[in-house]
């Protein structure tokens, strides 16, 4: 009961929060929103699979990458948008397939190739894809479900839905029967297969979840903000969803967006500071690291609040 | 249950990477009948019941469950068939509930409530427990739950690699209790154990291994503390 008015208790403060904030904050949540989603898909291979994989911008430059080209060939932003979904979970089963033949140090290291094949492949044909200046999505196309998408309003109204439905998805997805084998898999690989888990499908399927999540974060983010570009596909953005759920608790529902939302703020308050904001951030996790590794859910969920999701 | 009409193993070789452990290994398990292994430390009692469930590399030998060729399977195959393993150290998912625990085991062969309530009918102080993790539970209800969780696949042949070890004389009995009535429902058990008593309470044979070998099978019944298998296998 309570874990579940926790998650209305935070969509509704998200609405909320869509009618109250000033211009510069609205944008900076929609942002943090898809963000967030990125950070959830992450989460679902780290922190319920134990996948770290250091390849992730691969799925989420894949999803923007889809849907931008897609676009810019005249495609309507609706079928756009379910094309990098699907590219999101094809590299990631694709990948999966060969980097889930490795394990540990090795899977990193595949991942983070992967990625940077892909960044590479962005660059080497950027006469097709923009290459490392990315290029504009026309604002006449940007109209979803016959929303104007330039517009904060509407913007904000996409990226919460979006939120939301992952939000709840992965809710129900950790609480069933298959979530349960994922835990199972990242607590004992072997005493998965010892009851009778396959753990190459279940890895597998895992990651392509995760693929998908984070094509989704990549298409929409591309849709809502306007740009797409290989800058996405950097290890930059492999590191950033890590880092969220490091944060905000991995193996846990709301960690993401907590990490994210204070990663997003840490940024911006370092930013008014200092001139080297990224030593503010890396400072932080170093002390997060050292004295929560669990994140702040994960520590809150390990110091007494059993019930939090 | 599946009715069976025994796991038998045939000139098994088997080990770890290069390293054989198992040296022509053939042994018997039948429904409602307890074979137990014993063998001085490093004899391949666990690498025997580790080796059935596929996780060992075979070089020679099959282990045969009725027709189906056990040992051609890949290791996550094998629980669907009917095999349920309580491996040494309880191996529990420690952050799970008690109830989650149960879940993952009955997901293996879809089984559903009825299954986890004839359970839990066995190990009704699980019952009280179902919200708590696994790993704050005693040794001897983490021991309950894993022989629990094993039982969630309703196994034809179960394998338990002592289960007994570290517990309180209160817990051993109750384990026991358990073993005798799965006996009674038709189980086929092949149980690792290192206590004699606790073999000549609930076996009805024992398989006595040395340096990877079955060096002899006897009937349990008849058989004494000080009988000359012990004293020769088990140095008591």
């Amino acid at each position: 009961m309570r874990p579940a008015l926790l998650h209305i208790g935070v969509l509704a403060a998200l609405v909320a929060a869509g009618f109250l904030l000033p211009a510069y904050q609205h944008g900076m949540l929609a942002r943090i929103l898809v963000m967030a989603v990125f950070a959830m898909g992450y989460n679902l291979a780290f922190g319920y699979t134990g996948l770290l994989s250091l390849g992730h911008a691969l799925h989420f430059c894949a999803g923007m990458m889809a849907t931008g080209l897609a676009m810019r060939h005249g495609l309507a932003a609706g079928p756009a948008l379910i094309l990098g979904l699907a590219a999101g979970t094809a590299t990631a089963m694709l990948t999966g397939l060969l980097a889930l033949r490795t394990a540990g140090v090795s899977f990193m290291i595949v991942t983070l190739m992967f990625a940077q094949a892909f960044h590479l492949t962005l660059l080497y044909y950027g006469g097709f894809t923009g290459g490392d200046e990315g290029f504009p999505l026309p604002s006449a196309a940007r109209r979803l479900f016959g929303l104007d998408l330039t517009q904060a309003g509407p913007r904000y109204a996409v990226a919460l839905a979006l939120f939301a439905a992952g939000l709840l998805a992965q809710w129900a997805l950790v609480r069933s029967r298959f979530g349960r084998s994922m835990i199972a898999m990242r607590e004992n690989e072997e005493r998965s297969r010892m009851l009778g888990y396959n753990p190459f499908t279940t890895k597998l399927a895992a990651l392509a979840l995760s693929g998908l999540y984070s094509g989704a974060a990549g298409a929409a983010y591309g849709l809502l903000f306007g740009y797409v570009g290989a800058s996405f596909g950097t290890s930059q953005y492999s590191i950033l969803p890590l880092l969220y759920v490091l944060l905000g608790g991995a193996g846990t529902t709301l960690g993401p967006l907590l990490g994210a939302g204070l990663m997003a703020w840490l940024i911006d308050a370092a930013s008014s500071l200092t001139d080297s904001p990224l030593a503010v951030i890396g400072i932080t996790l170093i002390v997060l690291v050292l004295f929560a590794p669990k994140g702040i859910l994960g520590t809150l969920r390990e110091k007494g609040l059993k019930w939090l999701p | 249950m599946q009715r069976i009409e025994g796991l038998r193993i045939e000139g098994l070789t088997a080990g770890y990477g290069a390293t054989t452990i198992l040296r022509d290994v053939s042994l018997m398990a039948e429904p409602g009948r307890v074979t137990c292994v014993m063998g001085r430390n490093g004899a391949g009692k666990t690498t025997l019941l580790r080796s059935i469930m596929g996780q060992t590399a075979r070089r020679t030998g099959r282990i045969l469950l009725d027709e189906i060729a056990l040992q051609d399977l890949p290791a996550h195959e094998v629980p669907r068939h009917g095999i349920g393993y309580v491996p040494q150290g309880r191996r529990l998912f420690g952050p799970l509930s008690v109830a989650e625990n149960l879940e993952i085991g009955l997901m293996t062969r879809g089984k559903g409530a009825s299954t986890r309530e004839a359970v839990l009918d066995l190990f009704p102080r699980l019952r009280d427990r179902l919200t708590q993790a696994a790993g704050t539970l005693s040794g001897g209800e983490q021991q309950m739950l894993a022989l629990a969780r094993a039982l969630c696949l309703e196994p034809s042949v179960l394998l338990l690699d002592e289960p007994t070890e570290g517990l309180q004389p209160s817990m051993i009995q109750l384990i026991r209790d358990s073993i005798t009535r799965l006996k009674a429902q038709g189980v086929a058990i092949i149980l690792v154990e290192q206590r004699v008593e606790a073999v000549l309470s609930i076996a009805d044979s024992v398989a006595f291994m040395a340096q990877g070998q079955v060096a002899e099978v006897v009937p349990a019944m008849g058989l004494t503390p000080g009988a000359e298998p012990f004293r020769r296998y088990i140095g008591v």
